[in-house]
């Protein structure tokens, strides 16, 4: 007789929290719904009022007229090229630098490149736009994928200090007495052994260089284009035409998310510099 | 410890040895300088360089012209910062009011949702993965969405709000809401880092507090209030001064929105700085505003690192 009620009311209980737990996911999950039916509804349902939210005739012409008016492949190829040349560049500067910090307990250089995450980007902006002036460097990968290591290389190094710290000690001392130099060891014992990290890192570097807007944005020009500052611009030319709009949004972003999924264990490391472990 | 790796000799031969070798043992006695130089010199290049040239310029008056080169004055662009420009007055205010705005209910929501996702339940991994998709997606594209959910007439939003009885609002579009607007848009995008780092912090506190808790009759509320907020509480303050930090930098999301307007009611110090720089291109006038930003982010993160010593 008691355990009847109580069963029930173990339900509801169950039920008033998943209930919570599909509120509290509502406003994250409607906004990339949105997005992605926006862009596939024809301009008349798009800007249609009351909006539809599941019944919608589905088409591709948002996709078709962002590739037909604008050059956006050549985006896409900018913003991959950006991002992997910043990318691996900062892992052939940062992977060294993150093991002898970890190594040799430099506290110095690690606290410069943290300061590189708090100084607001914008400081660094006006000497560079100067210099790639001068140099004639504007519109050219080079100063993008130079600028965008600002982003990726404090993140490269801070996270993967990390990983190198949690080589056991008698590993790497093991392959020192074998006659191996510090680079044999760091090449064929400690890389090999962090490549987890090394994965998980180079996905956070090429999403932030791919995100990046506040640097490209000056940088660019009209041959090295990335996707935030085209889509940028879009906004001005298609004002209320949703379906393009929509679908470049959703193209940018789709990627990210993919890639989101793969590493999602390693992200508060990665923002807050290893001072959360995930 | 780490000096007794160093010691460890690389071969044993003593014996009069070529340049090659003597050259490859000479690399392996500094490697702990060769190993960070490159990465010093990149630092000091795209980092520690232009962070001194803009101290420099924050001196001068200069418009970007290669005809007329920069005019040494002092600090009269920052007594002009300090008392004579109402605009970067308001500016400094709207900045410290939108971070102050953004955090406090990203940090309630935060510690709401980790709360809520500390619990085990099926699907968790799911709804963990999914909440965090915010911030990383490309603030770009996400202000592109916003955009057209805050459409005064034909968006999403103001339907929502009807459903709710409420009038419509004009987001964006006025002045009177439009810091607020983008507000929303940073709790949308960033409350899941703060949930994060309360997650990571209620993973780590101790269970005996609430077993006494339980045996003496408290209830879930009463433990939340007692034991979790009071534990919880270092955690907490490093999710705040990690997102204040980049609150008071936003920028991609105000710039692709509202540009600072309308009629300037969202020009926080980055959006100011930006346009003095590279609208008007007087340079010095923006780098000393530059250098008041970082002053500002400074004080947030010096903060931080008393609170919590990050590295060592």
């Amino acid at each position: 007789m008691v355990s009847q009620p109580k069963a029930l009311t173990t339900l509801f209980k169950t039920a008033g929290f998943y209930a919570l737990v599909i509120i509290v996911m509502l406003p994250t999950l409607f906004v990339f719904y949105w997005m992605i039916t926006l862009s596939l509804k024809p301009q008349i349902e798009a800007a249609g009022y009351p909006p539809s939210f599941f019944r919608f005739t589905v088409t591709f012409k948002g996709y078709q007229e962002v590739f037909a008016k604008y050059p956006f492949v050549l985006y896409i190829w900018n913003s991959l090229v950006v991002a992997v040349g910043s990318t691996v560049l900062g892992l052939a500067i940062g992977l060294p630098a993150a093991y002898s910090i970890a190594h040799w307990r430099q506290g110095g250089l690690a606290l410069v490149v943290l300061a590189a995450r708090i100084i607001p980007g914008i400081s660094y902006l006006i000497p560079w736009y100067i210099l790639f002036r001068n140099l004639r460097m504007v519109d050219t990968y080079q100063a993008l994928i130079l600028t965008h290591l600002v982003v990726g290389l404090p993140i490269i190094i801070w996270v993967m200090i990390g990983f190198f710290e949690d080589i056991p000690p008698e590993l790497r001392d093991a392959a020192l007495i074998d006659g191996c130099s510090y680079y044999g060891a760091f090449l064929r014992v400690a890389v090999p052994l962090v490549k987890p990290g090394i994965v998980a890192t180079s996905i956070l570097s090429f999403i932030f260089s791919w995100n990046n807007f506040l640097f490209s944005v000056i940088l660019a020009g009209r041959n090295t284009r990335t996707l935030p500052i085209a889509v940028f611009n879009m906004i001005g030319y298609e004002e209320i035409n949703w379906g393009p709009l929509a679908a470049a949004a959703t193209l940018i972003t789709l990627p990210v998310i993919l890639l989101t999924l793969i590493i999602q264990r390693h992200i508060v490391t990665g923002l807050t510099f290893g001072a959360v472990k995930g | 410890m780490a000096n007794r790796t160093s010691e460890v000799p690389l071969s044993a031969a003593e014996t009069p040895v070529g340049i090659g070798v003597r050259l490859s043992r000479s690399a392996h006695r500094n490697a702990r300088f060769i190993f960070p130089a490159p990465a010093a010199i990149t630092v000091a290049l795209i980092i520690v360089y232009p962070v001194f040239y803009t101290g420099w310029m924050s001196l001068q008056e200069w418009f970007a012209s290669s005809l007329t080169p920069p005019k040494f004055i002092a600090f009269a662009n920052y007594q002009n910062i300090l008392t004579g420009d109402p605009r970067f007055r308001d500016a400094f205010f709207r900045t410290l009011y939108f971070t102050f705005l953004a955090v406090s209910v990203e940090t309630v929501l935060g510690v709401g949702m980790a709360v809520l996702f500390n619990r085990e339940f099926w699907g968790r991994g799911l709804a963990r993965t999914l909440s965090i998709l915010p911030m990383m997606a490309t603030p770009t594209a996400i202000a592109l969405v916003f955009v057209m959910m805050y459409h005064p007439t034909l968006g999403v939003m103001n339907y929502l709000v009807s459903l709710v009885g409420l009038a419509p609002f004009k987001w964006t579009y006025s002045s009177q809401t439009a810091l607020y607007a983008l507000a929303l848009v940073d709790v949308w995008e960033w409350t899941p880092l703060i949930m994060l780092i309360a997650l990571a912090g209620l993973a780590a506190l101790p269970k005996e507090p609430y077993e006494s808790a339980l045996i003496d009759g408290a209830s879930g509320l009463q433990s939340f209030w007692h034991i979790t907020l009071p534990l919880l509480r270092p955690t907490i303050i490093v999710a705040i001064l990690f997102r204040s930090i980049d609150a008071l930098k936003t920028f991609d999301i105000i710039f692709v929105m509202t540009q600072g307007g309308p009629s300037n009611a969202s020009e926080t110090i980055n959006i100011l700085l930006f346009t003095q720089a590279f609208s008007y291109f007087s340079m010095g006038y923006a780098s000393s505003m530059a250098v008041a930003l970082f002053a500002i982010v400074m004080g947030a993160s010096l903060i931080l690192m008393k609170v919590r010593r990050v590295g060592w």
